[in-house]
């Protein structure tokens, strides 16, 4: 991929300040997202990544360097274009899922016929046809996260920012949803920031993986996974998907 | 299955209180107890049908003590609550003096409010009412603080402001809080309004008590209490009710 990248970072820096104490939570982060890539980001515990995905959303500014988020041809306004997936699902108890899904355009004002629209078609596509009216308690804990997701798209955002979403399940609901992210992924055609500890995970689902090291983070390593898509999992058998976990592991310092 | 077993237990419920009527009435008749220490279920009954205790007019004068100071400390109780989450400043003012207020046993301020307000119906609302206040202020104020960061994130990431903040996630998350503060309140309030009548009144069930007790008339006295005990009955049964009505089951605090 060539060309004017979507989100440029180039030495951006974060303190976070309690009163006179200083906390230093990123001393570089140094990388470049094209416009539909699926960038995993992958670091130890504490490392600063959820920090990084703030300021990807826009709610903490950051101290030094540069970063800078749309091109030209692809704009990007902070308020309605990011769409955010946690580790909870964090929906709300009291609303149908629905509802929940429906949320962001509410609080973006967007025409809400439309928004319903979208939001059944994204239910489908997350696999939840049938579910609109059920409460959050009535699902498990996958099929609320495949809500959260729905919810993350349902206002059309160009960036969509993941914070370990699936580091709350059980492994075989991971694996799934990791199938399920990719195909979500390719019919969106969105921008996804996918934050993870998990190593494998991380080359499973990336185009990319940016490595950072223990915090403050720093850049490790930010390379391409040359593995087809679609990916299913027989791809971790494949000798490359070794050679890049490895790859991973050994900038951990875990092996 | 689910239907059977939520009707085994409402039989078991009914057949429990029936139990403690009959080991009741039992326990009178067969100890031959005097019906000045314990009258036995149907003399009970009987002080009841006796025009000459005034049944209705005192168990509307105690409800409305009842329902009125509960029902402001309501609005009084989640208003402030609400004030607080809008202004950090009247809330670090202020919540800390509230916990103070909250140590004083409201029991011990009846003196006062007769001294201040006289005799009546509106001092023992206000007994009610001060007693009732502030576990509702306490629990809404939790509860419209217990908002999960990343959904502050969430919505702060789409430029949602305080306001869509607050009607959509503060509020009905609190919800769940103020019902529990509510029924807690609940119980408080009879237990209020009835003290307040005990201080001093001209009416209501408490003052009957205190009239009766002069002549040893216990049916009587039993009948208040259970009349009393009824009139919190309903007002916890209404709370419950509108619980299960606005709060979704999942979210309901016990
Ligand atoms: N709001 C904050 N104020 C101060 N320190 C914070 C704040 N949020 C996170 N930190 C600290 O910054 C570091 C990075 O945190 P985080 O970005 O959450 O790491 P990660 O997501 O990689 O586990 C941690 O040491 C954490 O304690
Ligand atoms: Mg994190």
């Amino acid at each position: 991929m060539t060309g004017e990248p979507f989100i440029h970072l180039a030495g951006v820096t974060k303190i976070y300040r309690r009163g006179r104490s200083e906390h230093p939570a990123i001393s570089d982060a140094t990388f470049d997202v094209m416009a539909g890539e699926l960038v995993s980001l992958v670091g130890p515990s504490g490392c600063g990544k959820s920090t990084l995905l703030k300021i990807l959303a826009g709610l903490h500014r950051h101290d030094g360097g540069e970063l800078r988020i749309g091109t030209g041809a692809h704009s990007f306004d902070p308020a309605r274009d990011v769409g955010m997936v946690f580790q909870a699902p964090l929906l709300l108890k009291w609303r149908r899922i629905l509802e929940n899904v429906l949320l962001p355009a509410e609080i973006l004002g967007l025409p809400m016929a439309a928004a319903r629209e979208r939001a059944r078609d994204l239910l489908a596509l997350v696999g939840l046809t049938g579910n609109e009216d059920k409460y959050p308690y009535e699902l498990s804990g996958g099929m609320q996260q495949r809500a959260a997701i729905a919810r993350a798209l349902v206002h059309d955002p160009k960036l969509v920012l993941m914070d370990e979403p699936f580091g709350a399940l059980d492994a075989l609901t991971r694996e799934k949803m990791n199938l399920e992210l990719l195909r979500i992924w390719k019919e969106a055609g969105k921008t996804i920031v996918f934050v993870t500890h998990g190593i494998s995970e991380a080359v499973f689902l990336g185009t990319r993986v940016v490595v950072l090291t223990a915090g403050p983070a720093r850049m490790a390593d930010n390379f391409r996974i040359e593995l087809p898509y679609p990916r299913t999992l027989d791809i971790k058998t494949h000798e490359r998907f070794g050679e890049y976990t490895r790859r991973v592991y050994k900038l951990l310092g875990m092996e | 299955m689910d239907r059977t077993e939520t009707l085994q237990r409402y039989a078991f419920a009914v057949l429990a209180h029936l139990a403690l009527l009959l080991a009741w009435y039992l326990f009178v008749k067969l100890g031959n107890v005097p019906k000045f220490v314990m009258p036995s279920p149907g003399e009970t009954l009987d002080a009841l049908l006796s025009p000459n205790y005034g049944w209705w007019g005192n168990v509307a004068v105690t409800g409305t003590e009842i329902f009125a100071g509960y029902f402001l400390a309501l609005v009084i109780g989640v208003a402030l609550a609400l004030a607080f989450t809008w202004s950090k400043v009247l809330e670090a003012f202020f919540m800390p003096l509230l916990v103070s207020l909250n140590m004083i046993p409201k029991v011990a301020l009846g003196p006062l409010i007769i001294v201040w307000f006289k005799y009546g119906v509106f001092p023992n609302t206000l007994m009610a009412f001060s007693i009732c206040v502030f576990p509702i202020l306490l629990t809404t104020a939790r509860g419209l603080r217990e908002v999960e960061p990343e959904l502050l994130d969430l919505v702060r990431s789409l430029k949602g402001s305080r306001w869509q903040l607050f009607t959509k996630i503060q509020l009905p998350g609190a919800l769940p809080y103020i019902f529990s503060g509510m029924k807690v309140a609940a119980i408080l309030a009879v237990a209020g309004a009835v003290v307040g009548e005990f201080l001093g009144s001209d009416r209501g069930l408490g003052y009957l008590m205190l009239q009766v007790q002069v002549t040893l008339d216990t049916p009587a006295m039993f009948m208040a209490v259970i009349l009393i005990t009824l009139l919190g009955m309903l007002l916890y049964g209404a709370v419950l009710l509108l619980e299960r009505w606005l709060v979704v089951k999942d979210a309901r605090l016990d």
